[in-house]
Parts: C-alpha cells; sequence; structure tokens
C-alpha cells in the first residue's frame, strides 16, 4: 500500500531537485524511455530505509560530475506502481529492486546498481560506482567508440 | 541488509536479513539455491544475483540454526575455492 504522499514528497523532491524528471504515469514513461535513443539514467526511488536513504545522496553526488547521461528519469516504487512496472519493463531481465539504478545506452541496459549494492555502503562509494559509469558510457569518447 | 546463509548440506539461501533467534535466521525476499536439484553450481547461481539480482522463491524463511553455518554479505561473498 503506498505511503501517504506528504510523508514521500520529500524523498521525490530530494531528487527531482537535481534536475532528475519523475515519470508518473505509464505514458511519461513511454514517452521518455520508448524512444531508446542516447543514454538515459532511471532511478528508482524508494521509501526503503536502510538503502534509499542512501541512495538518494548517492545519485547528487554523482550527478555532480562533468559527464552525465543524456536524460535522467526517476520513478517511484510503491507509489507510482503502474509507472515503476512499465519502468522496469525497460529493464526487464534485471530481477525488480528498490532503490536502483539502471543506466541505458540506446536503450540497451549497460549498468545496474541493485538494492544489495547500495545497502551498507556509503553514498560516495555508490557515488563513485556511478560516476566510473557515466564515463564509461556516457562520455563523447564511450559514444564516438560504440558507432 | 543482504545476505547469503549456506547449509552444511550445500543448501543456500539469499535475502534480506531481519534477525537471528534460538528458531534460526529470518530472511525476506529470499532466492533459494537447492543443489539436489539446481541446473547450476551455487557459484554461477550467487553471481547471476549479483549480476541481474534477486528471483524470489519465498516471501519469508527462517533458516534453522543449526543449518545456518555461515551468513555472509551478499556484497562480500566470494566463490570456494575448492
Amino acid at each position: 500500500m503506498p505511503y501517504h504522499e506528504m510523508m514521500v514528497k520529500p524523498m521525490r523532491e530530494e531528487v527531482t531537485r537535481h534536475g532528475v524528471t519523475e515519470l508518473r504515469t505509464v505514458a511519461d514513461v513511454d514517452a521518455a524511455l520508448g524512444p531508446g535513443e542516447g543514454t538515459a539514467l532511471v532511478f528508482v526511488n524508494s521509501v526503503c530505509g536502510c538503502a534509499a536513504g542512501g541512495a538518494r545522496p548517492a545519485l547528487a553526488l554523482a550527478l555532480a560530475h562533468a559527464v552525465k547521461p543524456q536524460q535522467l528519469y526517476t520513478v517511484f516504487a510503491g507509489q507510482d506502481l503502474d509507472a515503476t512496472a512499465r519502468a522496469r519493463s525497460y529493464f526487464a531481465d534485471f530481477q525488480p529492486s528498490s532503490p536502483s539504478v539502471a543506466l541505458l545506452r540506446d536503450g540497451e541496459v549497460m549498468h545496474f546498481i541493485h538494492r544489495h549494492m547500495i545497502e551498507g555502503r556509503a553514498p560516495q562509494v555508490v557515488a563513485a560506482d556511478l560516476v566510473a559509469a557515466f564515463d564509461k558510457y556516457c562520455s563523447p569518447q564511450s559514444a564516438a567508440k560504440s558507432e | 541488509m543482504t545476505v547469503v546463509v549456506e547449509s552444511p548440506n550445500g543448501v543456500a539461501w539469499v535475502g534480506r536479513y531481519h534477525e537471528r533467534t534460538d528458531r534460526g535466521v529470518l530472511l525476506h525476499d529470499v532466492a533459494i539455491h537447492d543443489p539436489t536439484s539446481a541446473d547450476q553450481t551455487r557459484d554461477v547461481w550467487i553471481q547471476r544475483l549479483l549480476k541481474f539480482g534477486i528471483r524470489i522463491d519465498q516471501k519469508h524463511v527462517v533458516v534453522p540454526d543449526a543449518e545456518a553455518s555461515r551468513i555472509v554479505r551478499l556484497q562480500e561473498w566470494k566463490p570456494s575455492t575448492s
């Protein structure tokens, strides 16, 4: 059952304030991820205290890096159920967990961070993992290599 | 925290650790590997979990205390060397 919106609003804003677009409907998700062009990050937000409390600061730290995905999206697991299920269909090879992060390039999953990779790790460590993926898959040089 | 619980007879459970009591280790959202019926080794199975995530077989499991011979965080799990 979803939590009261008043409770999750700060958790949404902790992500969207960094320029991440929230996808709240199936139509939002399809419009964003359907074209499957370029690089896109999907942050699956969550109330989960043991991991999400570290995942959101990690995302914020990573997005301060010079290289980052062209498109930044988030869905909220347990809250926006249909939108989250639809977003997960774009990375269906990976079992659902939240929080989690998918990095896609031209519609293909290039890097995935599961909840078990976030739990118990400092935000700086998770951010470093994300930044390494950004450098590997989102830099102009990496795009040129894949052409 | 997501952990791997291993038993002396080779069964392994991967799930979110809740608590350990006299009854055993309580896990949530659990994937189970039984070497007598699995089509891949435990090491290969866990490596797939690490990459693709945990496919939940049971929502809750209590692993009897005597069977929980080793508990390690999934992120710190290493393949067996034997």
